[in-house]
């Protein structure tokens, strides 16, 4: 009786024999009590339900899509600096305080979080934030859809951490390669973990895309023509054209491995047919796009940036739009150079190594322009600068040891090595970490009206950067050396102790750079009276997103504004100039009208609780849960379906007594 | 004068770079294959570096010279393009890439794994490898006989290894020193030709997470003189313990940190029929078609 109404789960799946996992685990539940006192105590439950779990306006989703990233953010390094300590202490006759069995959980996890739950969230999250902006639009095309989107993400987040509890996580790397991940190796609730975390934040994701490319294809003010759209929004346009594209490949990939797991199919085992090679070319058709999907919107926030601090307009507009559409349609044809050594034939192989360094071409001249941008420019070095700066380097180096990857001769010895390691460190670290904490940093403040401490900002960078090469270069060394990726314990004979000694010093430089962050964030937000960011354009921006308060107000633009140029709001202030020197030529006052807005919601909350709910029972074999929750989702999708009260109109007296507000403030 | 010193310094980093590497164990290759590798890498990283270099170097002078503080820097606000400019950081990554991809066709090709090594006069010996968990079993097909963690082979001769996987996860065969790795997988053969042009023992391993026992799952690779890999041969054989179908089904059962066994002969055509086993369910290793010992086979 008890199995069918608790299914798998009993006693047994808390890891009380594990006590790493029970200090995570313990430290995790006592975080998420004391949020709750410290909610209740300030009795701000209402304001939170109201103002930001029910909201569908684009600011508040992306400002808690980057809140929850920067959260797995942490646990993800806490992953890292594990395995850092033991690579660094698991040497010859001492096994380290990792046994296999937990230290494959750990690395698995750690990829798993950086990749779905840090990376991709913050960059949606900032595409949240700023694409309606750019676009001179009021909220994205499908409002309720963005909600759905993130309660989903948050349901994948619950469930990864809620498997260092209950449960396990799985052993068998970020993807989850079978037969390993199939039920006859992987016999526990790992695997499913995993499955039913990433298929239905996947969902999520894959509506985001949807989302995303209408709202940037429908809904660009009037004169904003394809190309004069800021390159963020190129990027984020491109990412989500990867997204629709590709996530559809993933959610198939891990529903047929689902199908293996739960059904006894045998598409991806080692008898009756299976084929381990169908899953591996199937998983990287998604997961080579995925890193493009990471990058593109991480080059557009470098464009951005540098054209912002340079004061000048960015060098070849038009090459960076092509080089991002090159790039977005070789992503798909690459996607074999994973695996160069499954023993495809050489003229295979040579195709997709060369397909790969064509790649190299759109990037290579993507970094001149952010060079040439700079090129009779005026730099201003603040942190997002530094970030740009340290990213062309660190990003030439990465790039470089990718073409060497991409050619097969060398891919052969250095392959599953901890150069491949280094590698993708180097790119995902320089190239798309860095990109996101310059994003963060320059558009905090139209987000919150807030400016981030540039001190605490150039701290953190130096030591993301020095830590880097610390962390990453003893590593491209051990590669050359023959080390192995994912080993938990090797012989001292190796001569490779020294140089994980250093990559934990690296790691733990790494460490403070967060610390900074951390300290950053915090402190600009408890001392904001002195950060406050009144004008609305507090670098001196070029495009639309800093042609409204900060934060915006809700519709985002009082009149929606028309566009004639690539940079509207510099030509904007470029002509305000010349018209103080000519005063005729100022334009007369517009008169506000009636804004069209949608109603918050809070059905996107209850599809996320039943989504917990369903991914829960899923993973345990709750079969009566699985249906109850499954029919819940379809019953509040089909309430929403029939609700017609879901959008107001914003009378004008109240668009007055706002933009009055904002005026007074930036007299002050 | 400054520009010059920074250029000096990346310069000297670099080669520090590659002299750390020279010293590492795969920029000491001991075979054929893995030397070519070497110079592979090596001429692709000095070919990039024709764009790297400068546009690190670009990067600290665009930065420093025209920096907001300096009013005396050519300042051009509205410049954004230049038709010259384009055909310069369009055409020098396309040059790159052409001579790379060039390189890259040829060495492909000279450097699949599949294809056969040849040495004029010498016969390659064939080594038939299973990856088990977690250990590796490599059986002689011509010598009749079997070594586990072990790889003894001649010197100067190339090895034909034929590459599958028991009932495990997916494995990944790789003797550093020597040059490719490649995937064994079960019901699935692929192929790798080495050769070792120096004596001694080399350290292989797996290098595809396959699960509890996997940082353990290593060998030595033992390239000998002619004489003492005959004499290993001989000694082996003389061995009492057989691989027949039984013993193999006991070595297949999981373990970590098997240590060398070498076994006096070989079950016949054990590799092959177990190949075939995970394409004809029901069929036992000695190729005869037995539903019940079928099942024992293979625990589902």
């Amino acid at each position: 009786m008890i199995e069918h109404i608790l299914g798998k789960l009993d006693l047994s799946a808390i890891p009380f024999d594990e006590p790493p996992a029970m200090i995570a685990g313990g430290g995790m539940v006592v975080g998420a009590i004391a949020v709750v006192i410290l909610i209740t105590y300030l009795r701000k439950w209402k304001w939170l339900w109201t103002e930001w779990l029910t909201s569908v306006d684009h600011k508040k989703i992306g400002i808690m899509y980057i809140l929850v990233a920067l959260v797995m953010l942490l646990r993800g390094f806490a992953d890292a600096m594990l395995m850092r300590a033991q690579q660094a202490v698991s040497v010859g006759s001492a096994h380290g305080f990792l046994p296999p069995s937990h230290y494959d959980q750990i690395f698995t996890a750690h990829g798993v979080i950086m990749i779905f739950f840090m990376a991709m969230p913050i960059m949606v999250g900032l595409m949240n934030i700023v694409v309606p902006l750019q676009i001179g639009a009021r909220d994205v095309a499908f409002p309720f859809l963005n909600s759905v989107s993130f309660w989903l993400f948050v349901v994948g987040v619950i469930l990864v951490m809620l498997s260092l509890i209950v449960g396990e996580f799985g052993r068998t790397g970020w993807l989850a390669y079978p037969p390993l991940s199939e039920t006859q190796f992987s016999p526990g609730v790992g695997v499913d973990y995993y499955l039913w975390s990433l298929q239905i934040s996947g969902i999520g994701t894959l509506l985001t895309g949807v989302n995303f490319f209408v709202t940037i294809i429908k809904m660009r003010c009037p004169g904003m023509t394809l190309m004069r759209m800021p390159i963020f929004t190129w990027t984020a346009l491109c990412t989500n054209i990867l997204i629709i594209i590709a996530f559809p490949i993933l959610t198939v990939t891990l529903g047929m491995l689902a199908l293996d797991r739960y059904l006894d199919f045998h598409f991806f085992s080692n008898s009756f047919g299976g084929n381990q090679m169908l899953y591996v070319n199937l998983i990287w058709a998604w997961g080579h796009p995925e890193v493009y999907i990471l990058v593109l919107p991480a080059f557009g926030i470098f464009s951005e940036v540098v054209s912002t601090y340079c004061q000048k307009r960015l060098f070849g507009y038009t090459t960076m739009v092509y080089a991002t559409a090159c790039i977005t349609i070789l992503s798909f044809i690459v996607w074999l150079h994973h695996f160069f050594t499954m023993g495809a034939g050489a003229n295979v192989n040579a195709f997709f190594g060369i397909a790969t360094m064509v790649i190299s071409i759109p990037t290579g001249v993507k970094i001149f322009n952010w060079l040439f941008t700079m090129y009779r420019g005026r730099v201003h070095f603040t942190a997002p600068m530094y970030w740009t700066l340290g990213f062309i380097v660190t990003f030439s180096i990465g790039g470089m040891t990718g073409v060497l990857l991409a050619v097969p001769g060398a891919d052969f010895l250095l392959h599953n090595s901890l150069f491949l390691i280094a590698h993708f460190h180097n790119v995902i670290i320089g190239g798309v970490v860095f990109g996101y904490i310059a994003g963060i940093t320059y558009w905090f403040p139209k987000a919150t009206g807030i400016k981030l401490n540039e001190a605490l900002g150039k701290a953190s960078f130096w030591c993301w950067l020095v830590g880097f090469y610390f962390a990453f270069i003893p590593l491209y060394i051990l590669g050359f050396m023959g080390a192995t990726r994912r080993l938990s314990h090797y012989d001292a004979a190796t001569g490779w102790h020294p140089y994980f000694v250093i990559a934990l010093v690296g790691a733990l430089i790494i460490f403070a750079g967060i610390g900074f962050m951390v300290l950053q964030i915090g402190t600009s937000i408890l001392w904001r009276k002195k950060n406050m960011d009144t004008t609305g354009d507090p670098w001196n921006g070029r495009t639309l997103e800093w042609d409204t308060a900060s934060p915006p107000p809700f519709y985002n633009f009082a009149h929606i504004p028309h566009v004639h140029s690539v940079e509207p709001h510099w030509d904007h202030k470029q002509a305000l100039l010349n018209a103080e020197k000519h005063p005729a030529r100022v334009e007369s006052k517009r008169a506000y009208e009636p804004i069209h807005m949608p109603k918050n919601t809070g059905v996107g909350v209850m599809i996320g609780i039943f989504g917990f709910f369903l991914g829960f029972a899923l993973i345990w074999d709750i079969w009566w849960l699985v249906i109850a929750s499954g029919l819940a989702i379809f019953a509040s999708v089909a309430y929403r379906s029939f609700d017609y009260d879901i959008d107001y109109y914003v009378t004008v007296e109240e668009i007055e007594k706002i933009e009055n507000e904002i005026s007074n403030r930036k007299r002050a | 004068m400054k520009f010059r010193f920074k250029l000096c310094v990346i310069f000297s980093l670099c080669t520090v770079l590659l002299l750390t590497g020279c010293s590492a164990i795969v920029l000491n290759p001991k075979g054929i294959v893995g030397q070519k590798e070497n110079q592979l890498i090596i001429d692709a990283i000095l070919l990039m570096l024709i764009v790297v270099v400068p546009v690190i170097f670009m990067t600290f002078v665009f930065a420093w010279k025209y920096r907001a503080s300096n009013k005396k820097a050519e300042y051009a606000p509205k410049w954004h393009h230049s038709n010259a400019i384009e055909v310069f950081v369009w055409g020098i990554p396309i040059m790159i890439i052409l001579v790379l991809a060039t390189i890259t066709w040829r060495t492909t090709h000279e450097l699949d794994p599949y294809k056969p090594l040849h040495v004029p006069g010498v016969e390659p010996i064939n080594v038939q490898v299973i990856a088990l968990d977690w250990k590796w079993l490599f059986i002689y097909p011509e010598q009749n006989i079997a070594s586990v963690n072990m790889v003894e082979f001649p010197v100067n001769v190339p090895v034909h290894f034929v590459l599958t996987s028991g009932d495990t996860p997916m494995n990944a065969f790789h003797i550093p020193q020597l040059g490719t790795q490649i995937y064994a997988m079960a019901g699935m053969t692929t192929h790798l030709h080495l050769i070792a042009d120096e004596a001694g023992d080399y350290f292989g391993r797996a290098v595809n997470i396959n699960g509890q026992g996997f940082s353990g799952m290593q060998f030595v690779a033992r390239a000998a003189s002619m004489s003492e890999f005959n004499a290993w041969v001989e000694k082996v054989k003389k061995n009492s313990v057989s691989l027949d179908i039984n013993t193999f089904k006991q070595l297949s059962k999981p373990s970590e940190n098997n240590p060398v066994t070498t076994y006096s002969s070989v079950a016949d055509h054990l590799f092959d029929n177990l190949v075939m086993s995970f394409m004809m369910p029901g069929m036992d290793l000695d190729g005869s078609h037995n539903h019940n010992t079928a099942s024992a086979s293979k625990p589902e």
